[in-house]
């Protein structure tokens, strides 16, 4: 992120001075109008490399739309309708003309349209990474601070153990044992899916379609035992990312607190008599909340990625677990469709971390 | 031509922490020997140090640290908890020795953290040296191409690879350094920025050096410091994407013994023989904690800019 601002005009860089025209602009704008582009073009370079994925994969497209049995003849007309007989580059136009307008095409594992599939998938997804984003914060920062504020005694080394216990643990692995010991032993919460099975049904008919998030659906809809058998699903996998933010999220905010406890406005309020937990609490907490942010947006970022593992164990009906299935069923068109889908929230959340940073550090603007 | 020295008086100790270098050689030497003492006294970096040294011990000596074939299947002793019948760790869903599956799971653990080591860095330094030393558009180019892989999220993206090229350990090894290269860029040519308007790069400019000779000879070897630390801090996502690679059936097949997959056929008798995913699942965490422990050590030691106080 800070790379972005090297340029200290060095003696012969012609490029800089050539910049100079855009001066006149405010420097927001011009912020702005350089990460849109940057947007674009790397929107564009994600479809390529998607698109160049798709021509990689050693199954032929066409034979498994006409069947093994097909003359060449129904295989060529099927081979036109695709569009394969036309040259690579305009295919890669027909293809970013179609995702433009929201067309993935069909799924074969559903025989459905991918784009109906994502959007059935993606809230699920949304939910989960949200509520773990949501608990990392929670305990993350607090965790972070008072690791920094004891630098090197035992409450900072059991924090930053159990960070990088976090950091080192197969995700997988750790929702396995989640579920082993609290569904399996304990029977404390419920199991995998998102809804015991006899509540399937009465989510079915009892709940309208708002958000595609279960419980918002539910308790708009005054549904409280489905609410309620939702919530028992969705405690493990919460809990699960959730530790995975937080050993991110403290770790970050440990090493900017540090940087910014050892600065002189920090000696100044302290000699000033401003009490210890005014100092750390709200103005050293206060300039690291900058990078901070940008933290926890790309660690939820990372979240909705991270998900296709927790997901899968978790039996959760979201992006990851559609990618994977459609994986080995050989659907080329849902895991492309998903990869972009993914792929766009990823850059998306990275621009509006920058624009948050702008918006939040007056010396960015 | 250090032998000579070496035998000088005082022997090696006083060879290495003398404050006057004889040599280029010698003053390396002293350089590594003073980060080593910084190392040596921080308790969790020798820990996570002495974990790898293990891993690599039982990669080198598998088979006489394994006490059966990891891969002999008998149905008869099918999940046995462990401890039964010298089954040291039990037995997996086929009959096979839990414990040698292990010991030979270190050695493909090795394997794909090694391959993705040699690459992945090698790679990354090549681009950011070139991007940072020439600049311009051939700059704006490459770090372009940087930020599109850095935008993809990396398991998705090493899931869509391994999707092309057909599952595998060369594939997933593949993916993972495919993925796993921008960072790498990225720091290269951070620190190429910091040096290439310095006195000495100049001075061998002037003396005729071209520029690739100027990267390989004068910037790369700035670079290799922090890419250090960054790959041991890496190697813990490495080892973790590479499991879960495993894990989703798209790493290893089988009947290779690696720790993910094993975790993914343990997986159906969760409930009623916990061992068969437990076990390997501790493996995967003791490694990656190993190389986090040492990679944080190392990043207080080489990095001046780290959290020092």
């Amino acid at each position: 992120m800070s790379e972005q601002r090297e340029s200290a005009p060095v003696h012969g860089d012609l490029t800089e001075a050539g910049a100079g025209g855009g001066l006149m602009l405010p420097r927001v704008f011009r912020h702005i109008g350089n990460t849109g582009l940057s947007l674009v073009i790397t929107l564009f370079g994600l479809l390529l490399v998607t698109f160049v994925i798709g021509r990689l994969v050693p199954v032929d497209p066409v034979l498994s739309v006409v069947g093994e049995r097909a003359t060449q003849e129904q295989y060529e007309t099927a081979a036109r309708a695709m569009g394969l007989d036309k040259p690579i580059p305009e295919q890669f136009a027909i293809y970013v003309n179609s995702v433009a307008h929201g067309d993935f095409g069909h799924s074969n594992l559903t025989a459905r349209p991918v784009v109906e599939d994502l959007a059935d998938a993606f809230p699920a997804t949304l939910e989960l990474a949200t509520l773990a984003t949501i608990l990392g914060v929670l305990f993350g920062v607090p965790a972070g601070v008072v690791s920094a504020v004891n630098q090197g005694r035992w409450p900072d080394q059991v924090l930053r153990f159990v960070g990088l216990l976090g950091y080192s643990m197969p995700v997988f692995w750790l929702g396995l044992i989640a579920l082993l010991v609290f569904y399996g032993q304990l029977e404390w919460v419920g199991g995998p899916g998102r809804l015991d099975t006899s509540y399937e049904l009465s989510y079915e008919f009892d709940v309208t379609r708002h958000t595609g998030s279960i419980l918002i659906d539910s308790a708009l809809s005054g549904a409280w035992d489905v609410l309620f058998n939702a919530l028992t699903h969705i405690v493990l996998p919460v809990v699960v990312l959730g530790y995975f933010s937080l050993a991110y999220i403290s770790r970050m905010t440990r090493s900017f607190m540090l940087e910014q406890l050892g600065q002189e406005y920090v000696t100044t309020a302290r000699v000033k008599g401003v009490p210890e937990w005014r100092v750390v609490w709200v103005h050293a907490l206060g300039n690291a909340a900058v990078p901070l942010i940008t933290v926890i947006v790309l660690s939820y970022a990372a979240l909705l990625e991270g998900s296709v593992l927790t997901e899968t164990v978790f039996a959760w009906p979201g992006l990851g677990l559609y990618i994977t299935k459609a994986l080995f069923a050989a659907d080329l068109n849902a895991v492309l469709g998903g990869t972009v889908v993914i792929g766009v929230v990823f850059v998306c959340l990275n621009l509006l971390s920058d624009l948050l940073y702008v918006a939040v550090d007056p010396r960015a603007r | 031509m250090t032998t000579v020295e070496n035998t000088s008086k005082g022997g090696l100790g006083a060879w290495l922490k003398t404050d006057t270098p004889t040599s280029r050689f010698h003053a390396r030497c002293i350089s590594i020997w003073n980060a080593w003492a910084d190392l040596s006294g921080n308790f969790l970096a020798m820990v996570g140090l002495a974990i790898i040294i293990a891993l690599i011990l039982m990669a080198i000596f598998a088979p006489w640290l394994a006490t059966a074939n990891p891969n002999i299947q008998h149905l008869g002793d099918r999940l046995q908890p462990p401890g039964w019948q010298g089954h040291l760790l039990g037995t997996d869903e086929l009959g096979r020795d839990i414990w040698s599956r292990i010991v030979f799971g270190a050695r493909v653990t090795l394997y794909i953290v090694g391959l993705v080591a040699v690459t992945a860095p090698v790679f990354g330094l090549i681009i950011g040296a070139v991007a940072g030393t020439i600049g311009g558009w051939t700059d704006r180019l490459l770090m372009r191409l940087t930020d599109i892989f850095l935008a993809f999220p990396r398991l998705i993206l090493a899931l869509a690879f391994v999707a092309a090229l057909g599952p595998g350990i060369v594939n997933a090894v593949l993916a993972i350094a495919l993925t796993a290269w921008p960072p790498y860029a990225r720091v290269a040519r951070a620190e190429t920025l910091t040096v290439r308007r310095s006195d000495y790069i100049a001075a061998a400019r002037l003396q005729g050096a071209s520029t690739l000779r100027i990267i390989i000879g004068h910037i790369m070897p700035m670079c290799v410091s922090s890419l250090i630390i960054r790959v041991t801090l890496d190697m813990a996502g490495i080892i973790l994407t590479a499991a879960g690679l495993g894990f989703l059936g798209l790493g290893a097949q089988p009947p290779l013994a690696e720790w993910g997959a094993m975790i993914s056929t343990g997986r159906q008798y969760l409930l009623s023989h916990w061992w068969v995913a437990t076990i390997p699942g501790l493996a995967i965490l003791t490694v990656s904690l190993g190389f986090n422990l040492l990679g944080d050590g190392l990043r207080d030691v080489l990095d001046p800019r780290g959290n020092r106080q």
